[in-house]
């Protein structure tokens, strides 16, 4: 390529003008070298009308742009070009007159109209790309032209124009911000879009132009947190960091209650033998508890949940994102999660490293137990470079507990001897603090740094010093041996620092090294004039003090040394010694001052305290440019603190069509339902320690009633459905509320829950006593939902005999500017409501169902918990595993509609003789799906299907699950029938496994053994075989069956081997599954057998010989995997 | 957003700058140099470097520093993600990211960046989406380019950034439709001078080269999927899909992609391929040191370890190392101090190893320090982790692709301490 030649040659030639750098080109002719008719050849070329000339040409602009030199005086040449055919010169035109046109604004408005023209050209790229071009072009005069260009394209048809449109705003903006005003009405439209390729530019736009216009994304909000996840990954980060400030401003802290409570509890461990002091933290943790008792809204929960998953994506700006995110918003037990991707992310570049050490490092001090199970992911490797090496010591440091000092301590060791010094320098100061830090290592720490004392290296012996004497300075008296031997170190170190610290440690305890402290001012006495400055101050200090202790020895050098300072060329030493003298030496003139001369120098001194450089560095975003650099960064915007109480949550509220809230909502329930399983909520525990954790709280509910029994795995979801149902019901009660008396003010949560505050009150106190570890027990906040819900029952009965109450609670409610914007929004929350209503049978069945299963399943395993407590705790998980989804109609094959179901094991309640099919759409097409419903279904004989209700619209990208029922006749043969939209028709079939087609009942032991007794012979199916690998201890076994087949497990009870505390290896446990049959009701027995060697016994026992069979053959190859 | 980009080489010459909003000086780039100058090694510069009126972010990568200028708050790792992805595209297109490369194709580069930003925000950074808008050079494409004319820019218009897998171009064919994966895991392991492991972590990918016709629809299941602790997936893998069933289902992109990267749990033990023996002192007062290295395989499920390199810096003190390697070549490097040894394949039989005398600056003092040893090796057809690829199925398209699938392990940052 001759562009590139002529590029190489002119290297480095940049300033010189005129030189032959086209003379081999034939089309220059080697003439043109003098000033004034440079680049002639080139707009020759330009002027040709050779599309091979004119690209040749521009080619050789662009890579003059490109190395920065100027090609201005072509500007008329090129852009007469600017409707050229040829795409590439074009483009290359388009690439010079945005760099040019500012500078040559008339010339520029030549090539407006062919803009112009391109906005209106019936092909979305080329409008898009005329937009790009044309706002991209900074000339003032056409601001009309853009605004008008944009506002038009903000309502184009096709999104990559309006995605094309939120990019110009800002463009705008910067180049006229008098335009912000009909610039923030663009964006307002353009949040409302629902297509993920706009989201992300548009919200870019908004944080440029008006960030401060947080109610503009109330609306919004929801959609947003929806779209997140398939918005392209620069706009992902954009959105979420914008998304931490709105969430900041509109929710409530979600650690108000748990760190007062945990700070409260901590005290009182620590001293319980004062009572008097117990009970008095116990009434302010009580009253705080009172103010706040914290329901987390449902949206603030949506943004996290949301959010999570792109913890797992491969760009670290989001992830960094997310984290941030949860840092700032996720309640202190969720935090843990984003740990782990934050460590990945310290394999990647090392300027990622750099960036996501710095966050760490400020994350470590506030959540210090997040990391710790991370820690040697931050040990140093000696091919770090220095700034990671330093970064990463840092976060040790702030790592090193009583418990891990031990090890961090010997890897500092290591570090010493490297041969980095700034480094070894880092090292040493960090020993110091861990010293600081961990009083029990104080001492090795001190032994350590001393041995470094006699360290070659110069650099090693200052640090060290310096740290030495902040060390000792905490305890001076033990440590004389140490000060003695740095008095000697005096003679051989040269670094200032270092020489400082070690006079004014002598000086300071002089005292205590009484015959070596004279002798010291005296060498220092010599040296004075060719010490640094800050030595010569210590040098002052140490005469000073040795004059008021030891005056006998030291009053002459004392004066020789403020003498010489007298002529020093530096004032502070100067006015230092004049200050001294008037204070130390007495002369009839001295004034009261010299009387507390010693009190003044010899005070006793606070200890320093070490701190790290990245101590409450979190008032910044994290992440952000400003948290790096610990100073505000043009354009930041401040993190708002939390605010008091919750601004009104309906602003969120958005009036649609009602159907899709409610799908929504339902979704998220469902979602909850299945999170505990996926998600490791319990902070730092991982997946594979979530098994104990959940034994230990069933175990733990054990005693408590049936409700709060449903374990672990269901707490959460039960408490937020539950707070969720209850504001469905507050928004119910609200309607009737004002249906009777529209003058009357509203009631609120807050007052709402204000009353129930009494009671959690005690509850929470009990709380503070029983606990002890980090766990918050969930199940309370599961109680004060509960007890809230209760609440506000009683008090929707007893409606008319409330007034007095109300006056007592409208204090602390919301302002009433709230009311009224209540008010006006009621029209549409009317029949959002009855909408609600109308949909509830369905979504009910879903919801309270996983309760009762779950809490009759756990009944039972409980019973037999009670008494085999160790060889069956795990049981509970169970039925975590039977969830899987299967795809009846792919994206593909569907034209963009997605449909999956699963068994969701749940009763199903208009007909008990169904099995209950959960299916779940998605709509990945760019357009909206109308009326899905089912026809024709052609089924066997005696098969029935209850269908789910019509959807009339299901909206682009947004997904919705319903609940059929098929009543199988208790074989496998599938369900066939057609998924209709309004478009189009789809075959498709559900086949059941044999697992899905019974439910578990409940025997207890005996009643299996009579009810197996009952089922022999022909009834009764058996076979060997030997266990997987995996799968090698009860509670794998259990997981498996109950993973093939919806059984229920009978607890073994009699069975004398299951009750020893120890499972004895010589007879393993037998496990026994019952259920009967969806359709007919007819018994399916299955028992385990377990025996040695990793072999088993498998039977089953049932009516229903096909089933039988098939069930067999399923759990057996579930078993042998 | 991101205001200018400057391309500083080796030398401190700005050799290429772009401007996406009103061009900022090049002086901006003398706080970059002193801050350059500073640092004694190029990855010491800070990423980050305030100035009066703007602030620079810069990655340093093939031996060049991309210098983004930006004006205002931004997160610093959104700047420094774009630049490397810069750097991936550079590479994808010109095959080597090198001052030359970028010389030789300085209108590509302009082109590239110019759809890569718009206004300094992120717009098109999915490689099959660029490569739609402007071709990669060919040696070729390039000849007939400068004989007939005709350009490198796309003819048609991207439909990509419209579609609802923008990672995928439309209307792909192949004859040979083949799709191969690689699983490649790297070991990084600190081990201390007794021989026991400070630390061992596996991180593994799986890097796709799929050629597909048309839309095909994936799915990769694992035998052991539990294996995997923390994942990070490229865009097109469904996220809901691998949480429900740990299986990874995706439309893929056209060509070369990383599908998946993971962390293998810590939970697991880590297998040690090599082992090192290793005695290396420095006598006070002589001017001489020994030094003694043996290297081993342990732990490597009989699979062969290839492509050994050990490499070391010795103190500063070492003026010369006279060395003999029972297999393999040694270099040592006076300046740096860094001695590299290619042993190549490791045979349990003989054992190689590299012995002999160091020589030292004669007066100076014993070094405190012993050199760390860093190890590179591969082990083809293993996946030290023990995962495994269940199953690779297709959907969505008729005909039957061939695939692949590949194992390896390497050392990633393999260090032994002395």
């Amino acid at each position: 390529m001759s562009s590139s030649s002529a590029f190489n040659d002119e290297k480095g030639g940049s300033s010189s003008v005129g030189e032959p750098e086209y003379g081999h080109d034939p089309a220059s002719g080697g003439i043109f070298s003098s000033d004034y008719k440079r680049h002639d050849d080139l707009k020759e070329m330009l002027d040709s009308n050779k599309d091979s000339l004119k690209l040749e040409a521009m080619k050789r602009i662009v890579a003059m742009v490109a190395r920065g030199k100027n090609a201005s005086d072509l500007f008329p040449a090129v852009v007469k070009n600017v409707a050229c055919k040829n795409i590439e010169v074009k483009k290359l035109v388009y690439v010079y007159l945005v760099r040019y046109a500012e500078e040559q604004q008339d010339l520029a408005l030549l090539s407006i109209s062919t803009f112009q023209r391109g906005l209106k050209d019936p092909n979305q790229l080329i409008r898009a790309s005329a937009l790009r071009v044309l706002s991209s072009i900074r000339v003032t005069i056409i601001v009309p032209i853009m605004m008008l260009a944009i506002k038009e394209a903000a309502s184009d048809m096709s999104p990559y124009v309006r995605k094309t449109a939120a990019h110009a705003i800002p463009k705008l903006y910067s180049l006229d911000p008098e335009q912000k005003d009909q610039l923030i009405e663009v964006i307002e439209k353009l949040l409302a879009d629902k297509t993920t390729l706009v989201a992300g530019s548009v919200v870019m736009a908004f944080e440029e132009v008006c960030p401060e216009r947080i109610e503009l994304i109330h609306k919004n909000y929801r959609k947003l947190c929806n779209l997140l996840i398939d918005v392209e990954e620069w706009g992902q980060v954009v959105i979420i960091n914008m998304l931490t400030r709105y969430a900041r401003t509109q929710f409530l802290n979600p650690n108000i209650n748990e760190s007062l409570l945990e700070e409260g509890g901590e005290k009182e461990f620590y001293a319980s033998d004062d009572d008097e002091d117990d009970e008095e933290k116990k009434a302010e943790a009580a009253a705080l508890a009172k103010r706040k008792p914290y329901v987390m809204d449902p949206d603030h929960r949506l943004l996290l949940r949301n959010t999570k998953p792109l913890l797992q994506s491969r760009n670290a700006a989001v992830v960094m994102a997310v984290a941030q995110l949860y840092f700032h918003l996720a309640p202190k037990a969720e935090v843990g999660v984003i740990a782990k991707a934050l460590v990945r992310l310290l394999r990647s570049h090392s300027e990622v490293q750099y960036v996501v050490l710095q966050n760490v490092a400020t994350m470590t001090i506030k959540r210090r137990g997040m990391f710790e199970p991370h820690l040697k992911s931050f040990y140093i490797r000696s091919t770090d470079p220095t700034q990671i090496k330093i970064l990463k010591l840092e976060v040790l440091t702030n790592l090193a507990s009583e418990t891990n000092i031990s090890t961090i301590l010997r890897e500092f060791q290591t570090y010493i001897k490297s041969m980095d010094k700034d480094f070894v320098a880092a090292t040493i100061e960090a020993i110091g603090r861990c010293a600081t830090n961990i009083g029990e290592v104080r001492d090795t720490c001190l032994n350590g740094l001393v041995q470094l004392l006699s360290n070659r290296d110069e650099l090693v012996v200052a640090e060290s010093v310096v740290v030495i004497k902040k060390l000792l300075q905490m305890q001076p008296e033990q440590h004389s041996e140490i000060i003695k031997h740095m008095a000697k170190l005096i003679d051989n170190i040269q670094v200032p620092m270092a020489r400082a610290s070690i006079l004014w440690l002598i000086g300071e305890y002089c005292e205590h090294v009484p015959k070596i402290a004279p002798d010291v001012l005296r060498k220092m006495a010599k040296t004075f004039t060719n010490e640094e400055d800050i030595v010569k101050l210590q040098i002052l200090n140490l005469a000073a003090k040795l004059y008021l202790t030891n005056s006998k020895q030291t009053k002459l050098l004392t004066q020789y040394v403020l003498n010489l300072a007298k002529y020093d060329q530096n004032y502070d030493i100067r006015d230092r010694a004049r200050f001294i003298r008037q204070l130390i030496v007495p002369t009839d003139k001295s004034g009261a001052l010299s009387k507390y001369a010693k009190k003044l120098f010899l005070a006793l001194k606070p200890a320093p305290v070490l701190e790290s450089p990245f101590k409450d560095r979190d008032h910044f975003q994290l992440g952000s440019l400003s948290h790096l650099l610990n100073t505000k960064a043009g354009g930041y915007q401040e993190l708002p603190e939390w605010p008091d109480s919750a601004p009104d949550p309906s602003v969120r509220n958005v009036e649609v069509p009602e159907w899709s809230k409610c799908t929504s909502r339902k979704e998220r329930k469902e979602k909850k339902v299945e999170k505990p399983f996926y998600s490791d909520s319990e902070g730092e525990s991982g997946p594979t320690e979530s098994a104990d954790s959940e034994s230990d709280s069933g175990s733990r509910s054990e005693s408590d009633s049936e409700q709060t029994g449903s374990g672990s795995e269901s707490e959460e979801s039960v408490e937020e459905s539950q707070s969720e149902e209850e504001e469905d019901e507050e928004e119910e009660k609200m309607k009737k509320k004002k249906k009777v008396d529209k003058s009357q003010p509203k009631k609120s949560e807050s007052a709402e829950s204000d009353q129930s505050s009494g009671e959690e009150q005690k509850k929470e106190r009990k709380g503070v006593k029983q606990r002890r570890s980090g766990s918050e027990s969930e199940s309370e906040e599961e109680s004060e939902s509960e007890s809230s819900e209760s609440e506000s029952g009683s008090e929707e009965d007893s409606e008319s005999d409330t007034d007095t109450r109300k006056k007592k609670k409208t204090p602390a409610s919301k302002p009433t500017a709230k009311d009224t914007k209540k008010e006006s929004k009621k029209e549409t929350k009317e029949i959002s409501l009855l909408d609600l209503d109308d949909f509830a049978p369905t979504s009910s069945p879903q919801v309270t169902p996983v309760n009762n299963f779950l809490s009759s399943s756990l009944a039972s395993d409980l019973e037999g918990l009670s008494l085999t407590d160790t060889v069956l705790a795990p049981t509970t998980i169970a039925p975590s595993a039977s969830v899987r989804m299967y795809e009846l109609l792919h994206r593909i094959t569907g034209e963009g509609l997605g449909v999956e179901y699963c068994f969701n094991r749940q009763a199903f309640s208009p007909d008990p003789h169904m099995v209950a099919v959960q299916i779940h759409f998605t709509n990945n097409t760019s357009c909206e799906t109308k009326n899905l419903h089912i026809e024709e279904p052609k089924l066997q004989s005696g098969m029935r299907i209850k269908e789910f209700p019509e959807i009339d619209m299901l909206p682009a990208g947004e997904s919705v699950s319903v609940v059929m029922g098929i009543d199988f006749c208790d074989s496998t043969q599938a369900a066939n029938f057609q998924l209709c939209t309004h478009t189009r028709k789809f075959f498709v079939s559900i086949q059941p496994p044999v697992g899905e087609l019974m439910t578990p009942i409940f025997l207890t032991e005996n009643e299996f053994k009579k009810e197996q007794g009952q089922l022999m012979g022909m009834n009764e199916i058996s076979d060997k075989l030997t266990l997987g690998e995996k799968c090698q201890n009860d509670h794998s076994i259990i997981e498996r069956v109950n993973a093939t087949a919806n059984l229920g497990r009978v607890p073994c009870g009699s069975d004398k081997d299951c009750s020893l505390p120890v499972p004895p290896p010589s007879s393993p446990p037998v496990s026994r599954f019952a259920g009967k049959t969806v359709s007919s009701g007819s018994l399916v027995l299955v028992t385990v057998a377990r025996k040695e060697g990793g072999g088993a016994q498998l039977t089953v026992n049932c009516e229903k010989m096909v089933i039988g069979t098939m069930l067999m053959k399923d759990i057996l190859h579930a078993l042998m995997q | 957003m991101i205001h200018s980009l400057f391309l500083v080489n080796a030398t401190g010459d700005i050799f290429l700058e772009k401007h996406w909003k009103s061009a900022v000086s090049r002086s901006v780039c003398d706080y970059f140099f002193e801050a350059q100058e500073r640092a004694t090694e190029p990855e010491n510069v800070p990423p980050v470097i305030p100035t009066p009126h703007h602030y620079l972010i810069s990655v340093f990568r093939h031996r060049i520093f991309f210098v983004a200028v930006i004006q205002s708050e931004v997160p610093p790792l959104f700047v420094i993600e774009f630049l490397h992805r810069v750097v991936d595209t550079f590479q994808d297109y010109f095959g080597v990211c090198t001052e030359a490369a970028i010389k030789d194709n300085v209108v590509v580069v302009y082109e590239l960046l110019e759809e890569m930003l718009d206004n300094g925000f992120p717009l098109a950074t999915e490689s099959n989406i660029l490569k739609e808008l402007i071709k990669p050079p060919t040696i070729l494409r390039t000849v007939v380019n400068t004989i007939t004319g005709s350009t490198n820019v796309g003819e048609q218009l991207p439909t990509g950034q419209l579609s609802v897998v923008p990672w995928r171009r439309t209307g792909v064919k192949y004859t040979n439709n083949e799709a191969y994966f690689d699983v490649v895991e790297e070991i990084d392991a600190i081990i201390d001078k007794s021989g026991s492991t400070v630390t061992a972590e596996i991180q593994g990918v799986i890097d796709a080269c799929v050629k597909l016709t048309g839309m095909p629809d994936l799915t990769l299941s694992f035998m052991n999927p539990r294996l995997l602790d923390d994942v990070s997936f490229h865009p097109c893998v469904r996220f809901k899909r691998w949480e429900a069933e740990r299986i990874l289902s995706f439309i893929p992109p056209d060509g070369n992609f990383r599908l998946l990267s993971y962390h293998v749990s810590s939970q697991n033990l880590v297998a040690i391929p090599v082992y090192v023996k290793h005695n290396i002192t420095f006598r006070e007062g002589s001017s001489q040191g020994r030094f003694d290295l043996t290297l081993g395989p342990k732990q490597t499920m009989g699979k062969v370890v290839e492509s050994v390199l050990v490499s070391s810096r010795l103190p500063r003190v070492v003026l010369n190392a006279n060395l003999s390697p029972s297999q393999g070549t040694y270099t040592f490097d006076p300046v740096t101090k860094l001695l590299t040894w290619d042993v190549g394949k490791i045979n349990p039989q003989k054992l190689p190893s590299l012995k002999g005398s160091m020589s030292l600056q004669a007066g100076a003092s014993k070094p405190d320090e012993n050199p760390t040893i860093n190890i590179q090796f591969k082990i083809p057809q293993m996946a030290v982790s023990g995962l495994k690829v269940n199953r690779l199925d297709m959907y969505g398209e008729k005909y039957k692709p061939f695939k692949g699938i590949k194992y390896m392990t390497m050392a990633g940052k393999f260090q032994v301490r002395t």
